[in-house]
């Protein structure tokens, strides 16, 4: 244990020194400035590489088992029902409290109240971030359904989401300009730490017990859908607004 | 700090609430079974907690000022243009004059996400999923690319305010060429690969950097004119993802 320790934080060593070096080079060569509360830097660093190491070492233990023990779970109770059940509470559930989206969804109810698409009260304002919070909530519940679908019948990846780069195309043509970057960023921002690594062993996991999948060609993917359809409907909720 | 320190776990709890209620509900209403070495899961999801409030905390007191102010320094006019040069709103820079700004761009984009936890949780599992043949770090090498060059590309596109979806939609059609290419086996990777990569670290940064640029340049508004940045972080890595696999797979074919 202890040595499986050590080795995970040489490897997260090794997983901040870009940042490290970045930094460095631009504050001393570029910006030409001493390091400002060094101390509180050097400590902040400290807590980065012990919370990686940690977080590395839970994933192998915890979310990893976790993710794949519920893929045969399913797979050996066989209802397909209880499964895109599963799969939506889990895309809906775990992207309804999302820091990052929550933060997103407020900045673009400052932008709609701007652009007058909204009233400028307060009201109006959060009415408008958590309506948009619930749209992308929603599309990432339906993304988990779709990829979980596919999983099981094994369509190939490439048609839906080409369709869906179609669909997000012409939704451009026709959304408010004022929503479409705020579109285009909330695919980023729904799949947070957690998610991912739980998401990716699901979708393994599916594809491993189903027999005729294989696992790195049906296995990955969820993360994509759910990247992909939240910029659609948040499209459509601005042409709705 | 220890006062910090709780509130971050206690931020990192109320964020796994949600995604522990649904495995909880279903593995006790539907499921029915106990989860298998629920001791050993048990204790990796404490680290998992532990660990992430550790990491946001410390990015909180080591990363995020120092690039933040780096991020507004770099696109202050009086860098841009040398103090002596800065008299009047009149003399916009040219887009060429943010050379530095494109190199930190390209920098933090590919250190960030070298650091990013969830890529290197999907880099661990396409790893072993693929027998070894996906290599940890070429994967995450591959996407650290690519965010450097959509953040850079994101950084031109604001400096000369050009329309964002007209990038978006050229980026589209090269992932839907190289999809016809591409190894059958990567593409669902690829396509993962751009969702993962903009996350706790990412994210902070390239937002500063995006504020800064909008705020700073003559004519932009960092409402509209900040965001943009993210999206190209999760477009580029498909395309570089994919074409690590075919340079691989040609690179086997003729060597």
């Amino acid at each position: 244990m202890p040595s499986a320790f050590l080795k995970t934080l040489i490897g997260s060593f090794y997983d901040l020194l870009p940042i490290i070096v970045v930094i460095g080079f631009f504050q001393f060569a570029v910006l030409q400035q001493p390091i400002p509360n060094l101390l509180e830097i050097l400590v902040g660093a400290f807590f980065v590489l012990i919370g990686l190491t940690l977080f590395v070492q839970g994933l192998e233990m915890g979310l990893f088992p976790l993710g794949e023990s519920l893929a045969f779970a399913f797979a050996k109770k066989g209802s397909l029902t209880w499964l895109l059940i599963f799969a939506f509470a889990l895309g809906f559930g775990t992207t309804v409290a999302e820091p990052a989206l929550i933060a997103v969804a407020q900045e673009a109810a400052k932008v709609a109240a701007e652009g007058h698409v909204i009233e400028g009260t307060q009201q109006a304002r959060s009415d408008y971030a958590f309506g948009l919070r619930l749209t992308v909530a929603l599309s990432v519940g339906f993304a988990i359904v779709i990829g979980v679908l596919r999983i099981i019948r094994g369509w190939p990846v490439q048609y839906l989401i080409i369709g869906g780069y179609l669909g997000v195309m012409m939704m451009t043509l026709f959304a408010p300009p004022e929503i479409i970057g705020i579109a285009y960023d909330s695919g980023g921002v729904t799949t947070s730490t957690i998610t991912v690594p739980l998401v990716t062993a699901l979708g393994v996991g599916l594809a491993s017990s189903i027999r005729g999948r294989n696992p790195m060609v049906d296995g990955f993917g969820l993360i994509a859908f759910a990247s992909l359809t939240p910029m659609i409907f948040v499209m459509a909720y601005g042409m709705m607004g | 700090m220890a006062q910090n320190l709780l509130d971050t776990i206690w931020a990192t709890m109320m964020d796994v609430l949600p995604i522990a209620l649904v495995i909880i509900g279903f593995q006790s209403l539907v499921i029915r079974r106990p989860i298998p070495n629920i001791k050993r899961v048990g204790f990796g999801f404490v680290y998992v907690l532990v660990g992430l409030a550790f990491f946001l905390l410390g990015l909180e007191m080591a990363l995020f000022p120092i690039g933040k102010l780096m991020a507004q320094q770099l696109t202050a006019p009086e860098f841009i243009m040398g103090v002596e040069h800065v008299s009047g709103a009149s003399n916009s820079p040219d887009w060429n004059q943010y050379i530095w700004v494109y190199v930190f761009a390209l920098a933090i984009g590919f250190s960030t996400t070298i650091a990013e936890p969830s890529l290197l949780a999907v880099a661990l599992k396409a790893h072993q999923v693929s027998g070894g043949v996906i290599g940890v770090w070429g994967l995450r090498i591959a996407v650290a690319i690519g965010v450097a060059l959509g953040i850079a590309l994101g950084a031109y596109r604001i400096i000369t305010g050009t329309p964002l979806h007209w990038y978006i939609i050229a980026g589209y059609v090269i992932v839907l060429f190289q999809t016809l290419f591409a190894p059958r086996m990567i593409i669902p990777l690829a396509y993962d690969s751009g969702g993962v990569t903009t996350s706790t670290v990412t994210v902070p940064l390239v937002a500063a950097l995006g504020l800064g640029l909008a705020s700073h340049i003559p004519g932009r508004n960092p409402v509209f004119d900040g965001f943009g940045l993210i999206a190209f972080a999760s477009l580029f890595p498909i395309i570089t993802v994919m074409a690590y696999a075919q340079i691989s797979d040609w690179w086997a074919k003729y060597h």
